[in-house]
């Protein structure tokens, strides 16, 4: 290889490589060119028009209908809400009509579950507990989103001192047990006075939200620096429009997954409150209570423990299912580029 | 084995006596298996090394160029597999040979240099333990391997190899990774070593110093080479053999340099044609060449016709926009034909200035100590309205950070940049927001720079809306008439980003900087990201519309190559300073620092073509 110095030669300079010449073979090499029907040219990057259009939700949703996971889990949630809020359609009996001669009476003709020791029939109970488990455990979710979303978002965009405040005063909370933070709420007298449904949505709230904080902050902080979020704020776009138009639909994914994942536990934590006897007021009818309810019993009758206990274990499991399932679909690193 | 590859040391650069082919891809078919069902990712593949050769395999993104190589070691992801052809290393056919002779094969006969650097290198171990490692697998790790690890190290280009040996991949900086991987690669001492764009993640210098140190030692010590790249000039300058791989198949085969000389196949013919590191000046628009022709049949000098790059006097600043070869008479000021959208505009007057612009970082240190890294030193460059001025350097000169002040997305820490006369760094509020109107950028990476759950109607629209400009109804055909000005259909409005490829991408990102008739847009590695023909299909666009529009473009690239066919001026930026600034043809004619010399020169395959 030859080397050239510059125009002024001069020794302290750096010698500069020249550019390179080809390598040449002694061998002879055959020129093969591939006959061109083989493999007709095509037009430069055209766009391939044959295809449907497909949103990034579409896509997930394509992906999704095909799972089995997911099918079983949608079916049985849509079974758990229609039963949620129909309730009179599965169960003819009334709940709440019950005959102490009847008490931890075994199953019989239109009583297939049996009685429980008030005489209740424990099937309708089980049924027409479904709606006060599962608005627990929606309006918790929801709660849960838009607090815990608008504390992750802020602080994740925003950063600086707003990130550290809101980070910290979440890990305060995350560092409280759920259920222990609970039961001293829950026995504060504003709460043990008026105890119902929004009470115990509203304590789940108070101790829920930093989980979904930290997957939105995470989320937002993954987000925040793309190209496309500078491309906007370059179009003019202000600083929170971009956070509200571009970063939050795009931190969107992560978050769905872990609110239906938790919307199942919200439902446990629930019954367990009502288990602890400081959750539903004994009023509302709920698995939680009934489970509560059937304890003394579960030696000699513990059908009637069971029953609520199966169905909260199916409403949970679908729950998560779901989220397992949408964890699949909406994953970014399985998206197809 | 070993043995072997001693005695090959010896005796240096002498091809082996015996023509038999080290490697033979015989009618090589690959499938993978889809949720879409079976594609075939290869078909009829065939190329044949030689001992001690250097083949390079030439193509596109998903022309199946790395699946062939893989599939050579064994390496196809788990839903790909050889379903047809043979591929015969050394006379044995191991296309579908069993796992453990795959394995025994791996490292001491078929050796392999990734292409990410930066991911490839296990970041919780030291190099050293992953040099040995290699060592160990093959069964060459005896009582002295930490010398041995640092012989190979050294071997490889690493400096001071023993005290390497002990850092971990972080403390490399890309080359010395590469370096590293080099030495991983190459310390079985393999008969065959597949080096899949072993340099694309890095500097054009040092890809140069990394391809002719691999080069020197594979000559040493008689490894035949199989080249993977996408880059035909790189290709052509360091392999005997090129193989152009199109849509999974073997388009053409041959010696290197007469492929490049003498293209047969159409594909590669639009390869050569559009390879830009072979260029040798700048893209002329569709109207600058009818203006042009017209000049030429005017004045009748049928010599002026063989327009070479750096014979006429003019410069383009002269010009305005033009190629400096048409005579002054016949290039039109490109402002002239824009029916007043752009009023009082001149060509030639300056649009864009930048004054001793300097940025200055805190980087955090230890112990809560700060430290400033000045990230550009006193920058100063002027626009001329309609040109194109390329700022050029290497990673880490601070280029990028000069075109994020520009856009006025970051505070210089000292200095002015003027804007039509206008001091940027002082805009607020509503002056700032029409700033924004004319400014618009361009990004490198085409899959981040569009919002994924935008489709292109809302993409394209975006800034309309922000601006308030128009209504629903007369915002859509002005979408229709932007994608139709970047030549995509109008169907592709409905379209979300990730349906559309890397070019489209890009296509889409200019029609929206367009949508608000800018005055500048900043291309920030617009074109660094693309595959060679869709890159030259995306240069050409730009270069249309700035003809058509009268753009002015601030062009930040690392391919000098790429400001040879778009760029008017070229700033070249070094560590945060520029080390000069003049027109490209004096750049690229007459480099008076030895850094731009030496980036010239670093340019694949630039001389190759003559």
């Amino acid at each position: 290889m030859s080397e050239k110095l510059t125009p002024e030669t001069d020794l302290t300079k750096p010698v500069i490589p020249a550019a390179r010449q080809g390598k040449t073979s002694s061998r002879v090499i055959e020129h093969f060119v591939a006959p061109l029907e083989e493999t007709p040219l095509a037009a430069i990057d055209n766009v391939d028009e044959s295809e449907a259009p497909l949103s990034l939700w579409a896509d997930a949703w394509r992906n999704l209908r095909r799972q089995p996971l997911f099918i079983i889990s949608a079916l049985l949630i849509i079974f758990v809400l229609v039963v949620a809020f129909l309730p009179h359609l599965f169960a003819s009996v009334d709940p709440t009509s019950c005959s102490l001669n009847d008490s931890s009476e075994g199953a019989r003709a239109g009583h297939p579950l049996g009685f429980t020791l008030q005489g209740c029939d424990v099937y309708s109970r089980m049924v027409y507990g479904t709606r006060a488990s599962l608005m627990v455990g929606v309006f918790t979710t929801l709660g849960v989103l838009v607090v815990g979303g608008i504390m992750g978002a802020l602080a994740g965009y925003y950063g600086g001192w707003i990130d550290a405040i809101l980070a910290r005063l979440g890990d305060i909370f995350f560092a409280l047990p759920l259920i222990l933070g609970a039961i001293v709420v829950m026995q504060l007298p504003a709460f043990r006075d008026n105890r119902s449904v929004w009470t115990v949505v509203l304590t789940l709230v108070i101790f829920g939200w930093p989980q979904i904080a930290r997957i939105t902050r995470g989320a937002v902080i993954e987000n925040r620096n793309a190209d496309f979020v500078t491309a906007s704020k370059a179009l003019g776009l202000s600083r929170f429009s971009a956070l509200v138009r571009h970063v939050i639909p795009n931190s969107l994914a992560p978050i769905i997954v872990v609110a239906s994942i938790s919307l199942g536990t919200f439902i446990v934590a629930e019954a367990t409150l009502s288990f602890l006897g400081i959750g539903l007021p004994d009023t509302v009818m709920s698995w939680g209570n009934d489970i509560a309810a059937a304890q003394p019993q579960v030696r000699n009758n513990p059908g009637v423990l069971l029953w609520p206990a199966v169905a909260l274990s199916i409403t949970v499991l679908s729950f998560i299912m779901l989220g397992d399932a949408l964890r699949d679909a909406l994953d970014p690193k399985a998206r197809k580029r | 084995m070993s043995n072997h590859a001693k005695d090959e040391t010896v005796k240096p650069a002498a091809p082996r006596a015996d023509d038999a082919p080290l490697l033979e891809i015989r009618d090589l078919a690959i499938t993978f298996e889809t949720s879409n069902g079976p594609v075939k990712a290869v078909r009829n593949a065939h190329l044949t090394i030689m001992p001690g050769e250097t083949v390079a395999i030439v193509g596109e993104s998903g022309s199946g160029k790395s699946t062939t190589a893989l599939a050579a070691i064994g390496l196809l992801p788990s839903n790909g597999r050889v379903s047809a052809g043979r591929i015969i290393f050394d006379g044995e056919d191991i296309a579908n040979a069993s796992e453990k002779r795959i394995i025994e094969l791996r490292g001491n006969s078929i050796g392999m240099v990734p292409q990410d650097p930066m991911s490839n290198l296990n970041p919780v171990w030291k190099i050293g333990f992953q040099v040995k490692e290699t060592l160990k697998a093959n069964g060459l790790a005896g009582a002295n391997s930490k010398e041995r690890v640092a012989e190979v190290l050294s071997e490889a280009g690493l400096p001071d190899a023993a005290a390497r040996a002990k850092q971990y991949p972080h403390e490399f900086s890309g080359g010395m990774r590469q370096r590293a991987l080099i030495a991983i690669g190459l310390a079985c001492r393999p008969r065959l070593l597949i080096a899949d764009e072993p340099t694309s993640a890095l500097d054009v210098t040092v890809q140069r110093q990394i391809l002719d140190h691999l080069d020197r030692m594979t000559t040493e010590l008689g490894t035949a080479v199989l080249l993977i790249t996408h880059d035909l000039g790189l290709a052509a300058e360091r392999a005997e053999k090129l193989v152009v791989m199109y849509k999974g198949q073997v388009v053409e085969s041959g010696p290197a340099l007469e492929i490049l000389r003498n293209p047969q196949h159409p594909y590669t013919q639009r390869l050569v044609n559009s390879a830009p590191s072979l260029a040798s000046r700048r893209l002329q628009s569709q109207k600058a060449k009818d203006a042009l022709a017209a000049a030429v049949a005017e004045l009748d000098t049928p010599a002026d016709a063989d327009t070479a790059p750096d014979t006429a006097g003019a410069t383009p600043a002269d010009a305005g926009h033009a190629p400096s070869s048409i005579p002054a008479a016949a290039a039109k000021p490109p402002a002239a034909s824009l029916d007043g959208q752009r009023k009082g505009a001149q060509a030639g007057e300056t649009i864009l200035e930048i004054k001793n612009l300097t940025k200055v970082f805190k980087l955090r240190g230890a112990l809560g100590k700060s430290s400033d890294f000045k990230a550009v030193d006193d920058v100063s460059f002027s626009v001329p309205r309609g040109t194109t001025m390329a700022i050029v350097g290497e990673s880490g000169s601070g280029k990028s950070t000069v075109a994020q002040m520009a856009l006025s997305l970051l505070a210089p820490t000292e200095g002015s940049i003027l804007f039509d006369g206008v001091e940027v760094n002082t805009l607020k509020g509503k002056a700032l927001f029409d700033f924004r109107r004319r400014v618009q950028p361009i990004f490198q990476d085409p899959y981040g720079s569009l919002d994924p759950m935008f489709n292109i109607y809302r993409t394209i629209e975006e800034p309309l809306k922000i601006h308030r400009i128009g209504d629903a109804k007369s915002r859509e055909k002005k979408v229709r008439e932007l994608l139709d000005q970047v030549s995509m259909p109008a169907s592709t409005m409905h379209r979300f980003p990730n349906e559309l490829s890397g070019g489209q991408r890009q296509r889409i990102a200019i029609a929206r900087a367009l949508a608000l008739n800018p005055d500048v847009i900043i291309c920030d590695e617009a074109v660094s990201a693309l595959d060679v023909l869709v890159q030259a299909q995306v240069l050409n666009l730009l270069n249309e519309l700035q003809e058509d529009l009268g753009l002015t473009y601030l062009f930040i690239t690392h391919d000098l190559a790429v400001v040879r066919q778009i760029a008017d001026h070229v700033t070249v930026m070094q560590k945060g300073r520029v080390v000069e600034a003049a027109s490209t043809d004096e750049v690229f004619s007459n480099p008076k620092q030895v850094y731009t010399q030496e980036l010239l020169n670093a340019i694949p395959g630039a001389t190759l073509l003559v």
